[in-house]
């Protein structure tokens, strides 16, 4: 992949296939030097002791159409590659919780994308699911839950072209806010 | 920092466009959007969708994303679905592919026959 906003989009729709109703994708960054801290967590079906242990295996995939599944495997490389750490914790009948980091300045770290597009094209192909964004660094912190969202606009849909458009500002806003000179390429 | 009181104006101006369109019969546009066909540039393929049909000032078309279609070696796949259920499957798209789909299938109606699977298996 070629950066982490791909990583996410890859990631969180595993959680929407694990049947989850509330995803939350938290982007930080601590300390410094800077560790970025990317974590998707949903509280949808969950996985097996037995299963969860050879996930990061890119010959195992749950689904059928074909054997091999890659999105945890290159999410693992990228921020192994990186000089990161991968990890994944699952209970069955809860949730499952995906946690890749990266040193900020690690030469091979790849560059986050473009996050607010990313949360807004999950947003828009899976409204229906209680979406939740946090960023947050030493500079700023921005939460995002569309819950509330939906409650502002009563009957109108969140995949309205007019709303979009507004998330899509908010995060962008949010994510400048935060990490704007925190990220060399947010700026 | 934008707050949620702006999703009123927002909301006002979303149900009086609602009012005067109706969203029936809506042709879909659908990109496959698993681990390979975001790999493969499947986000800029759908961008490229959304922006041309904005630009165009299409609003009957729908965008949106899927799993893996299962034939990952023609990633990105888009899938044109007409309100007749007729569907025409893309391969190997890129940017300026979508484009084309747009002005050709969509506005003109002729789908575009040397981007179709059926083109890439000969």
């Amino acid at each position: 992949m070629k950066d982490l906003s791909l990583h996410i989009l890859d990631i969180a729709q595993n959680s929407v296939r694990a049947d989850a109703d509330h995803i939350t994708v938290s982007i930080t960054v601590e300390g410094r030097p800077g560790i970025l801290k990317i974590v998707v967590s949903d509280n949808g079906k969950g996985m097996e002791p037995e299963f969860l242990q050879k996930v990061t295996d890119p010959f195992t995939t749950s689904r059928e159409t074909r054997h091999v599944g890659l999105g945890i495997p290159l999410l693992k490389q990228s921020a192994e590659l990186a000089g990161g750490t991968f990890s994944i914790r699952s209970v069955v009948n809860e949730g499952t919780e995906v946690c890749a980091t990266f040193p900020v300045d690690h030469v091979d770290r790849i560059p986050v994308g473009n996050v607010a597009e990313t949360l807004v094209m999950l947003v828009e192909s899976h409204p229906e699911i209680t979406w939740e964004f946090i960023f947050a660094s030493e500079r700023d912190r921005f939460e995002f839950s569309l819950a509330e969202v939906k409650k502002a606009l009563e009957d109108v849909s969140v995949t309205n072209r007019y709303v979009k458009e507004w998330i899509q500002n908010t995060l962008n806003e949010g994510f400048m806010s935060v990490f704007g000179g925190v990220l060399d390429e947010v700026n | 920092m934008k707050s949620i009181k702006e999703l009123e104006a927002i909301r006002e101006r979303a149900l009086k466009e609602m009012s005067i369109r109706n969203n029936e019969n809506k042709t879909r546009i659908v990109v496959g959007m698993a681990t390979c066909g975001i790999a493969a540039g499947a986000r800029q393929v759908m961008n490229a969708f959304v922006e041309e049909l904005n630009k165009r000032n299409i609003h009957t078309v729908n965008v949106a994303m899927t799993g893996c279609i299962g034939v990952c070696r023609y990633e990105p796949i888009a899938e044109v679905i007409e309100p007749n259920g007729e569907k025409t499957t893309y391969v190997k798209l890129d940017a300026e592919k979508a484009r084309r789909i747009v002005a050709e299938h969509i506005v003109n109606g002729k789908p575009v026959m040397e981007f179709t699977i059926g083109a890439a298996e000969k």
